[in-house]
């Protein structure tokens, strides 16, 4: 890993907000950094902010920094051509990578560099590209998974007779949760399935559901509609804006511009690791910059 | 169908149906055959106590197999539901009845000394002991991934096995002013491992408190024994094995099956399967694995005090890597994820190919009446004499059967490698979770898109 040097090579566009150095780490009780300062300043309603984030494989600069906020309740698209640092983006922001630069605020709350599974019970949950299941167990079970904080998942409580009753109080209660999931997500009929002989759609039906069974406030999604035939990627929207209407606030990644474009509120474009443009699809259709460096390309 | 599956089908479904029946019909089964085994040998051998055979060989079957149950359960544990991937079972089986064995030794004793400390608190510290050790051998577990931490494991394992072994340690020369004084020294607490001489202590089977004096339970089995010529020995031993068989072996069991029917558990096989989807769920999976780690290897502990040392006394060669292997080959035959597959599992592999090739290895050789010894291989097989093949085969049965297990094994990979009851779907909730509430109105008014699976 090669320490950061300065703004990235062949990025002359970059909307960089914060002046933060990348050589700074930020750390969480930084109160006289430039970042806490704006924290206090932004109102509330951006529960997801992304700060000049940088992540560097070897001597490749996958992200370099971006800086995007995700506005509550929204459904805002990531998109931009291939290696543009989406799916490293979203692996930074959850705590897969630990990014080597940047800030990543969740709430107004530093979340860079913290484990999966803090980000995760922060209410800041994720899909893979790849849909990955638990595929030796149920549908069923797989969604009984997601919930936090379940009683019966202390050592103590799972084996101690006298406790036991309290565990099935608790796990009736979310059965009926998952019930209501399965039934939204209209994959009830493949609840006592094994995960594994699931389709490629199905799965992905499946790991959103799961995702919100553990109660998110975000959602991110890593391209949730590749492989996914034309009706259900139809019902995955639909159960997307569903949940958007409910409160749910989402920013999904995605290659296929025309489906962002038609669904997304707010989109942010990606290339070459740094935020291109972001703004509504008309303002994406009228950038240049984003013509030149992707549609003119790909599309 | 299979030659399996017919048989499979041929058991009443009162008893395939039921875990635990099915569970004690084998076992009943595995003792009538090892009884008529030992009988048949006994008999051939023209030894006069028949019955007395008969009992001993069913007492040897179901103390093997308990005890490789016991393991096999706790194995269970951390690679069947978890994944993690322990190869050091020997090694938690030593720190478990060592550190019993350290604890209740008399201070003075011979070869080693040890803390003189009751039984029944020796034997907790010994559980407590290879608890923590699992502690700290699953910390690169956090790190490391299946094959890697497999490797820690094995060299833990043997580790343990070589330092009790050396004479740093042993105790075996208690006078101070010796340069090859060699008892450990630990906050004032005198001790030693025994080394290569192992190390004794008072403990015995907790049911020989039954026999002691004449109490009330004891004198009438010893003398219902007498009655029907079985030696003292074989009765003690016996109740023993009943003591396993309807305490130990069914709280081991309740504790696995408890752990896997709930939440818990779930978070385990979700490890298993995708400790990333798990982490990206929110669940601190360090945790649950550092948890699941020391329980399993407190019960790997607690195993090797009620089986190896048993009797008073323990070496190094007690804890050897072999027994590990023998544990997994007993949960692969089993399933892994199974509870009761790893039982089943462990019957199965102790009565058939760790001591069933024995067994009637030694009834033919009764039978024959003293078959010929080739001293080797090449001698038997140019001697074109069937007797020799016999006697060869009789002879070296020990070494043998280890040709059988990997046979057996290969095979299982190739046509079962989830082995008895691995295919079974253990649901890993407190509760029925197929109920559905019943606020629903409709259900599964839509296929989603076609069948079940289309890819």
């Amino acid at each position: 890993m090669s320490e950061p040097d300065g703004a990235g090579a062949g990025v002359d566009t970059a909307p960089v907000e914060t002046n933060v150095p990348d050589d700074v780490e930020v750390d969480s009780d930084a109160g006289d950094s430039p970042i806490e300062e704006e924290v206090k300043e932004v109102p509330p309603g951006l529960p997801l902010r992304v700060q000049n984030l940088r992540k560097r494989f070897g001597g490749i600069t996958a992200v370099d920094g971006a800086s995007f906020e995700v506005e509550e309740g929204s459904l805002t698209g990531l998109i931009g051509p291939n290696g543009a640092g989406k799916s490293t983006t979203f692996n930074c922001i959850t705590g897969l990578h630990e990014p080597d630069g940047g800030t990543v605020l969740f709430e107004g709350e530093d979340i860079t560099g913290l484990n999966p599974y803090d980000v995760a019970t922060g209410g800041l949950v994720r899909t893979f590209q790849i849909a990955r299941e638990l595929e030796e167990m149920t549908v069923l079970e797989n969604l009984m998974l997601a919930p936090q904080g379940q009683k019966g998942e202390t050592l103590t409580t799972a084996v101690t007779p006298g406790l036991r009753g309290r565990v099935k109080t608790d796990e009736e209660a979310i059965r009926e949760e998952v019930w209501r999931t399965l039934e939204l997500f209209e994959i009830d009929h493949l609840a006592e399935e094994h995960a594994g002989n699931l389709s490629g759609g199905q799965r992905k039906l499946l790991e959103m559901a799961r995702a919100i069974m553990t109660d998110p406030t975000v959602l991110l999604l890593d391209e949730p509609f590749a492989g996914v035939n034309p009706t259900l990627e139809e019902k995955l929207l639909d159960r997307i804006h569903t949940l958007s209407d409910r409160g749910y606030t989402f920013l999904l990644v995605e290659h296929d511009m025309d489906l962002i474009m038609e669904h997304c509120e707010h989109i942010i474009v990606m290339h070459q690791g740094d935020v291109l443009a972001e703004g509504t699809a008309a303002d994406i259709r009228g950038n240049e910059q984003v013509v030149d460096a992707y549609l003119g390309e790909d599309i | 169908m299979s030659v399996g599956g017919r048989l499979w089908q041929a058991v009443p479904p009162v008893i395939r149906e039921h875990d635990t029946r099915l569970i004690v019909a084998i076992l009943v089964v595995v003792s009538i055959t090892y009884m008529l085994l030992g009988g048949l040998q006994a008999y051939l051998a023209s030894e006069s106590n028949l019955l007395n055979a008969m009992v001993n060989s069913m007492r040897f079957i179901l103390l093997t197999a308990i005890a490789y149950a016991l393991l096999t359960l706790a194995l269970n544990l951390h690679w069947g539901y978890t994944g993690l991937f322990n190869i050091g079972i020997a090694g938690f089986m030593a720190v478990g009845a060592y550190a019993t064995y350290i604890l209740a030794a008399p201070p003075g004793g011979r070869p080693a000394p040890g803390l003189g400390l009751p039984v029944p608190v020796a034997i907790l510290g010994g559980m407590v002991a290879a608890a923590i050790v699992g502690g700290i051998v699953a910390l690169p577990a956090l790190q490391l991934d299946a094959d890697y931490f497999a490797i820690v494991t094995v060299g833990f394992s043997e580790i343990v096995r070589l330092s009790i072994q050396d004479s740093t340690f042993s105790g075996t020369v208690q006078d101070p002013n010796l340069d090859t004084y060699n008892v450990v020294n630990l906050f004032g607490a005198e001790f030693g491992t025994g080394g290569g001489r192992g190390i004794q202590a008072p403990i015995g089977p907790p049911t020989d408190v039954l026999f002691e004096g004449t109490t009330a339970v004891g004198q009438p089995l010893i003398d219902l024994g007498a009655s029907y010529g079985i030696g003292q020995p074989v009765v003690t031993g016996m109740t023993y094995v009943v003591f396993l068989g309807i305490l130990v072996l069914p709280a081991y069991y309740v504790v696995s099956q408890r752990l896997g029917n709930s939440p818990f558990g779930r978070v385990l096989k979700a490890i298993r399967e995708d400790e990333t989807v798990a982490q990206s769920l929110g669940k601190d999976t360090r945790w649950f694995k550092i948890k699941v780690f020391m329980l399993g290897a407190a019960m790997m502990g607690l195993a090797g005090i009620l089986w190896r040392g048993r009797a008073g006394y323990i070496n190094p060669q007690s804890f050897r890597p072999l027994i590990t292997f023998y544990v997994f080959t007993a949960l692969i035959i089993g399933g892994a994820g199974s509870n009761t597959g790893s039982v089943i599992g462990a019957i199965a592999f102790t009565s058939l190919l760790l001591n069933g090739p024995r067994r009637v290895a030694g009834v033919i050789d009764s039978a024959a009446g003293g078959l010929p010894s080739p001293s080797n291989f090449y001698v038997a097989l140019s001697s074109l004499d069937p007797a020799m093949y016999a006697g060869y085969l009789v002879s070296e049965i020990s070494a043998l059967k280890f040709i059988f297990v990997g046979i057996v094994i290969v095979w299982l990979m190739q046509n079962r490698p989830e082995g008895m009851l691995g295919h079974r779907k253990e649901i890993a909730s407190s509760i029925d979770l197929s109920e559905r509430p019943e606020t629903e109105s409709g259900g599964g008014v839509a296929a989603t898109d076609g069948g079940v699976s289309d890819e």
